[in-house]
């Protein structure tokens, strides 16, 4: 036990030696986690609605996504580099892709679950499509998108850290860095402050799930 | 067969589900639990195969205490058929069948023989129905596999919730009447629970009311129709006792075994015949088993005074329609 | 046109040429991917079965099971090397880890699912706890089960890609190597190869599924390779 103390008290005492360069690399991290996701949100939901009133949208993106969903998070990540090089932003790019598939595939089970009886309801008291989707759809359709939004954050945190091995900066510095370098004190700072990160989104938004009437369990998330 | 000494079941919530019961199940016939809901008929039954556990009293099953035997083992020697059926659906009907005498070890061809039998008996070809799934069934023949599955270790009892309570009424009316046939084939000790007045005074040999836990009434059917105990008794029983009376009484309870004069001519018209026309239509023969309301209703219809009563095409007597109508005022 | 037809033609010589290596470290992530599933399947199996009987202790292993999820596979890796060495050791153990979750979850879900009525009758014909389970609630919770199995198993041949930064070996040192070298078609190939892998372990847990429905007697759509399975049993016995 006293090793485990020990390691505790040197990772603390690296942390504060080094705060300057954690915040750096954590506000790296939130970034590359932040603009991914939001950009992954902003291209699925429309993608998905668009998927649900055209099927062979839909078909295509079913097929891609059931393969997509083989495709190691390191594949991606590394996929990144011969298409778009190194650095910050092939990063995102990176991420964005793996985080865009469980926005999509919620937004589009969100959106077919909506009661037949309902919408029907809705077209007699003559809402058009439009007015159907935004007022009828789009709400009961929200706890559903917001548990893919959920998930793939979650994800996004630990796919976040394979960022460096395309110079892509965050968290993953410290740990990669604390791996080859057996500097166990900063690996584990940069493991654990990630971990902490992506147990805390999770609750967040588990939360936040829930008073959208959700069904919340504990991250059903798989991570990278 | 089966008995209740001063037995009480009260649940933590404090209800007093059982209260102080004192009757015993005779072997060989069908004993109707009847009462409305909640007055602790189904707890009743399950204190015999012990999916409950009296907080008092105790129940004896063939003269010992149900808490001295082993529950599995007692369980699997008692047949036990329930409202939803609850038929194993990833099981094909013959497996489900099979589920006792496998749990009981017996060899494949004696099990597989067995299932075949009790097919047959319950009106489900083996050769056409062995191999299908449940999924694939009505819901009265779910029910008839459901029976098989609780006959297949030929039970000492059976203890049956009522077992036709989610069909359609046509379905439980043939559930029925086929039920009373199949137990004269196997003879075994039946308690069986419905809220059902009119199917317990058609099913049983013997009916324990039961209200708040406690037994109101034990009697036979008839006893039960002439002579209701209490005000709720009569009540439960319902205002149409006349009628009822005649549904309970058997062509074998006022047949006359030989054939009078007056009737012969009946009798011999009919020999070798399945029907024969007389004034009013035809003439169609009862069995001992029908009820007096049928051979009533056929005396009526064939415009005749009497109709020959016969059992494997052989007339073992006659009943007469006044012999039914004095029965009938007698209790009255 | 031109460019992508010599870009695949530049994939299918790096293919060819390194054939031989490439079917080794595929042999390696076979082997890490079966091991982790030869430890993690009876562990989350049998949880899944305790704490279907057991509810409050079902909310608290699914919690865990749930934020043992959330941890970043690297950071994972990265924790356990200092504890059990480089290699395959720190891999399988946080492989084990993540497997939990998608196997644990569904084994209880699929057998809280089994009909009540089912389950009443089991016990009022005689059968014992262990005879309801195995006859009547495992058979039941069987594809739930398998589809908990097969979600696992795509994730494991994922995360097993990372371990190879840990020296686990497998098909991530070619995903590594490409990096550094700036390989094009080794990052290419391999990912295929890799996502290939993940199918073909999602096939083959979808075979044993059908084949194990097919002994409890059930009627399923047999695909191909069933078909063949139970032809050659039929053949040998």
């Amino acid at each position: 036990m006293t090793g485990v103390f020990g390691l505790l008290a040197a990772t603390w005492a690296y942390l504060l030696a080094n705060s300057d360069r954690f915040l750096e690399l954590f506000r790296e991290h939130l970034m590359l986690v932040f603009v991914s996701e939001a950009m992954a949100v902003a291209v699925a939901i429309p993608l998905g609605i668009l998927a649900t009133r055209n099927d062979r949208v839909k078909r295509v993106v079913e097929t891609v996504g059931n393969v997509a969903q083989t495709v190691p998070t390191l594949a991606i990540i590394a996929l990144m580099f011969p298409l778009l090089g190194l650095g910050f932003l092939p990063a995102l790019v990176g991420l964005f892709v793996y985080a865009l598939l469980p926005v999509l595939t919620n937004t589009i089970v969100g959106l077919e679950n909506v009661d037949g009886g309902t919408v029907e309801a809705a077209r007699g008291m003559g809402m058009s499509d439009w007015t159907i989707l935004r007022k009828i759809r789009l709400p009961l359709a929200l706890p559903v998108i917001f548990a893919g939004i959920r998930t793939s954050t979650v994800l996004n945190v630990g796919t976040a850290y394979l960022a460096f091995f395309i110079g892509g900066g965050g968290l993953g510095v410290w740990v990669i860095g604390g791996i080859q370098l057996f500097n166990t004190p900063q690996l584990i700072a940069g493991a654990v402050s990630g971990a902490l990160l992506a147990v805390t989104l999770d609750g967040l938004l588990a939360l936040a799930e829930r008073r959208l009437g959700g069904e919340a369990g504990t991250g059903h998330a798989a991570t990278s | 067969m089966i008995r209740f000494d001063n037995v009480h079941k009260r649940y933590s919530d404090g209800t007093h589900a059982v209260d102080g019961l004192d009757f015993e199940v005779e072997e060989g016939t069908t004993t109707v639990l009847v009462g409305p809901s909640g007055c602790g008929k189904t707890t009743t039954m399950k204190l015999v195969n012990r999916l409950e556990e009296p907080t008092d009293g105790t129940v004896y099953y063939d003269g010992t205490d149900v808490e001295a035997l082993e529950a599995t083992e007692l369980r699997r020697r008692i047949g036990y058929v329930i409202q939803d059926i609850g038929l194993f659906d990833h099981m094909t009907v013959g497996e489900n069948v099979a589920t006792v005498p496998e749990l009981k070890g017996w060899d494949a061809d004696r099990t597989d023989e067995r299932v075949d039998e009790l097919l047959d008996l319950m009106g489900l070809p083996p050769g056409e129905y062995r191999e299908r799934h449940p999924s694939d069934l009505s819901g009265g023949q779910r029910q008839r596999v459901g029976v098989a599955r609780a006959l297949a270790a030929g039970p000492d009892v059976m203890l049956m919730d009522e077992p036709f309570g989610a069909l359609d009424p046509i379905t439980r009316e043939e559930l029925q009447d086929e039920f009373i046939d199949i137990q004269r084939e196997i003879d075994t000790t039946i308690l069986f629970v419905t809220h059902d007045i009119n199917e317990a005074l058609k099913m049983g040999d013997r009916i324990a009311i039961m209200r708040d836990g406690k037994l109101v009434q034990y009697d036979t059917p008839t006893a039960l129709l002439d002579e209701p105990k209490t005000k709720f008794v009569e009540e439960f029983v319902g205002p149409d006792r006349t009628l009822k009376r005649l549904r309970v009484l058997r062509v074998e309870e006022v047949m006359r075994p030989e054939v009078p004069d007056e009737y012969a001519d009946i009798v011999d018209a009919f020999q070798g015949n399945d029907a024969v026309v007389a004034d009013g239509g035809e003439i169609v023969p009862v069995a001992p088993t029908d009820s007096a309301q049928v051979a009533l209703s056929r005396c009526i219809q064939a415009g005749v005074e009497a109709l020959p009563v016969v059992e494997d095409s052989t007339v073992v007597g006659v009943v007469t329609e006044s012999a039914i109508r004095n029965r009938q005022s007698e209790g009255a | 046109m031109l460019a992508a037809v010599s870009f695949l033609g530049e994939l299918l010589s790096f293919a060819a040429e390194n054939a031989g290596r490439l079917a080794r470290l595929s042999y390696e992530h076979v082997a890490i991917t079966l091991w982790t599933l030869a430890i993690a399947l009876p562990v989350a199996v049998s949880l899944g079965v305790v704490i279907s009987y057991y509810e409050r202790a079902a909310t608290v292993v699914l919690w865990v099971a749930g934020v043992l999820m959330t941890i970043p596979a690297i950071a994972f890796f990265g924790v356990l090397v200092p504890v059990l060495g480089i290699g395959n050791p720190p891999t399988i153990a946080a492989l084990v880890a993540y497997a939990q979750l998608p196997v644990i979850r569904n084994t209880y879900i699929g057998l809280t699912q089994a009909d009540d009525a089912a389950i009443e009758a089991g016990t009022g014909l005689g059968m014992t706890r262990l005879e309801r389970l195995r006859r009547v609630r495992l058979p039941v919770a069987l594809p739930v089960v398998m589809a908990g199995i097969r979600n696992a198993v795509v994730i494991l041949v994922g995360l097993a890609a990372i371990g190879a930064f840990i020296g686990a070996g497998g098909l991530g040192d070619f995903i590594f190597y490409g990096i550094s070298a700036g390989d094009t078609a080794m990052i290419v190939v391999t990912t295929v190869a890799l996502s290939a892998l993940a199918l073909a372990f999602d096939y083959a847990f979808g075979v044993i599924e059908q084949w194990l429905r097919l002994r409890n007697g059930e009627e399923v759509d047999r695909a191909v390779l069933t078909r063949t399975l139970a032809a050659v049993h039929a053949r040998l016995s």
